[in-house]
């Protein structure tokens, strides 16, 4: 109730200030942003991860992080659903202050969906209690409700016939499939993707991408770091370029990809684009 | 050497009765310690592995402390000392009030020091399933008791389930040390057929045939439990 009331509040006065480089999907309709990122530091002991970052993506946005490894794209990504702790600054995800300690961060992360570099799915549980657990333990679904809406995203992701099956018997990309559907269970505000196709052999990523897209088309709010060039393509709305932990560009798909800014970009697109 | 043995003591009243009523309450304190083990075992074993630096050191002193002291001194100390510590009213009431007061005992006694033994199992345990898995359980929105409930225990004591087996066999062993506080379990009443018949060797080798028994028991228990709980393995890895 409060946070509606919080939402509320906000004056359209506010939200047309908002710069405009930040604002290039029309669809947030006077809405805040889904998630704010304004000046986020955070070290490692004497080693800097994130040095300033800023990022603004709004309601029904598809952004897509890369840059080189060690850039800070996993932490970036970890501090929104507060898996990572930051330093310094400001970070919001649909009005909720991340970091916060009056914040309900379970709440909150029960409402943004996130899909790991390596599946992270349950191996003690079937493909269809992986799917469940959260529904019925978090959002306290019941049973049934809870497998109804599993087995619907089973077949949505293109696995109706591996709810009995467990994670080990599973090949990657069916894995990861499936760690979608998790999250998706959970009817998120906005899905994170870390890395979701660094640890599939390269046959499988394919079926992972398709099942991406699907849900970038369907209007998903999306955060994905990846180095699938053929992906941010197709599917992101801005794309962000990190390097040595900071946001060094920031551009729609078709200005970073036809005519990328930053010199450290320009070099990271020909080495990959060549390969 | 010169010994007449006689194995029919053994099924000859009383004896076969001391017998039998010292393997109850092997079975008794043994089967009641393990259960406080594990439930103050987990306890400590999870709150060690907790993000927080100062429930983590409570669970190291509570591991060292019931590791580190000899079980017969802890049968001692709980039997002897704690009830001259305590207030004088509940001091009288353990002394003088508690029936079977070396019973419950050496249960809390041998409870306790199993449960550091149990507690150090079931925290590697955790520390082996992987990080990742506590971050998925916690970016959906579960409480770090629902992590644990749900994602992490589940794992962890199937790793440990091998080592938990050989602390549940050392429990009935170090059971026969509650004979030093006045409790006739198996041990002191095979000593006690021994005083009373003079047949020493029959009365230890039934002690221990019935000892090897129970671990024989305990330890087709605990496989059986480890192949119900075993997950398919990744040998059916799908096409």
């Amino acid at each position: 109730m409060t946070k509606a009331h919080i939402q509320a509040s906000r004056t359209p006065a506010e939200i047309v200030e908002m710069p405009a480089s930040a604002r290039v999907v029309p669809i947030s309709q006077g809405r805040k942003p889904m998630v704010e990122i304004s000046k986020l530091y955070k070290s490692y002991g004497p080693i800097e991860v994130l040095k300033g970052c800023d990022l603004v993506v709004e309601r029904g946005e598809v952004v897509v992080i890369c840059g080189p490894s060690g850039s800070g794209k996993s932490t970036l990504i970890k501090c929104v659903n507060g898996l990572e702790r930051f330093d310094r600054g400001a970070l919001a995800v649909d009005g909720v202050a991340v970091g916060d300690r009056a914040s309900d961060m379970t709440s909150l992360r029960a409402r943004i969906g996130m899909v790991f570099q390596h599946f992270e799915l349950y191996p003690h549980l079937t493909v269809l209690q992986n799917i469940c657990l959260a529904q019925v333990h978090v959002l306290k679904r019941s049973k049934v409700e809870a497998q109804a809406k599993a087995r619907a995203l089973l077949a949505r992701v293109g696995l109706p016939d591996k709810e009995g099956a467990y994670p080990a018997q599973l090949s990657g990309g069916q894995q990861q499939r499936v760690a979608i559907a998790r999250a998706l269970a959970m009817d998120p505000v906005a899905m994170l993707f870390d890395e979701p196709t660094s640890a599939l052999d390269p046959e499988m990523i394919g079926e992972v991408l398709a099942v991406m897209l699907e849900l970038a088309r369907d209007g998903m709010t999306m955060i994905v770091v990846t180095h699938e060039m053929g992906f941010a393509r197709k599917a992101a709305d801005r794309v962000v370029f990190m390097d040595k932990g900071a946001i060094v560009e920031t551009a729609s798909t078709q200005q970073f990809f036809d005519e990328p800014r930053a010199e450290r970009a320009k070099l990271f697109l020909s080495r990959i684009l060549s390969q | 050497m010169n010994y007449s043995w006689n194995w029919s003591i053994l099924i000859q009243p009383p004896y076969l009765g001391w017998l039998a009523s010292g393997l109850e309450l092997t079975l008794v304190i043994s089967i009641s310690a393990w259960i406080l083990a594990l439930i103050a075992g987990t306890l400590v074993g999870v709150v060690g592995t907790l993000p927080h630096r100062i429930p983590r050191m409570l669970a190291a002193t509570y591991v060292d402390m019931f590791r580190n002291i000899p079980l017969l001194l802890q049968l001692f100390l709980w039997f002897f000392v704690v009830p001259e510590l305590l207030p004088s009213r509940w001091g009288f009431w353990l002394k003088r009030d508690l029936p079977f007061p070396e019973l419950w005992t050496s249960m809390l006694a041998l409870g306790l020091f199993t449960s550091a033994r149990v507690a150090v199992q079931v925290g590697s345990g955790i520390t082996a399933v992987s990080s990742g898995q506590r971050m998925a359980a916690v970016a959906s929105g579960m409480s770090p008791a629902q992590t644990y409930r749900l994602v992490l225990l589940p794992q962890a004591f199937r790793i440990v389930l091998p080592p938990l087996t050989s602390d549940f066999l050392t429990v009935f062993k170090n059971s026969a040390l509650a004979l030093t506080i006045g409790v006739f379990e198996l041990t002191a009443q095979s000593r006690q057929i021994e005083s009373f018949t003079f047949q020493g060797f029959e009365a230890f080798t039934a002690a221990t045939i019935v000892y090897l028994v129970i671990a024989l028991l305990v330890t087709f228990f605990m496989r059986t439990l480890e192949r119900r709980v075993a997950l398919p393995d990744t040998m059916g890895a799908a096409s």
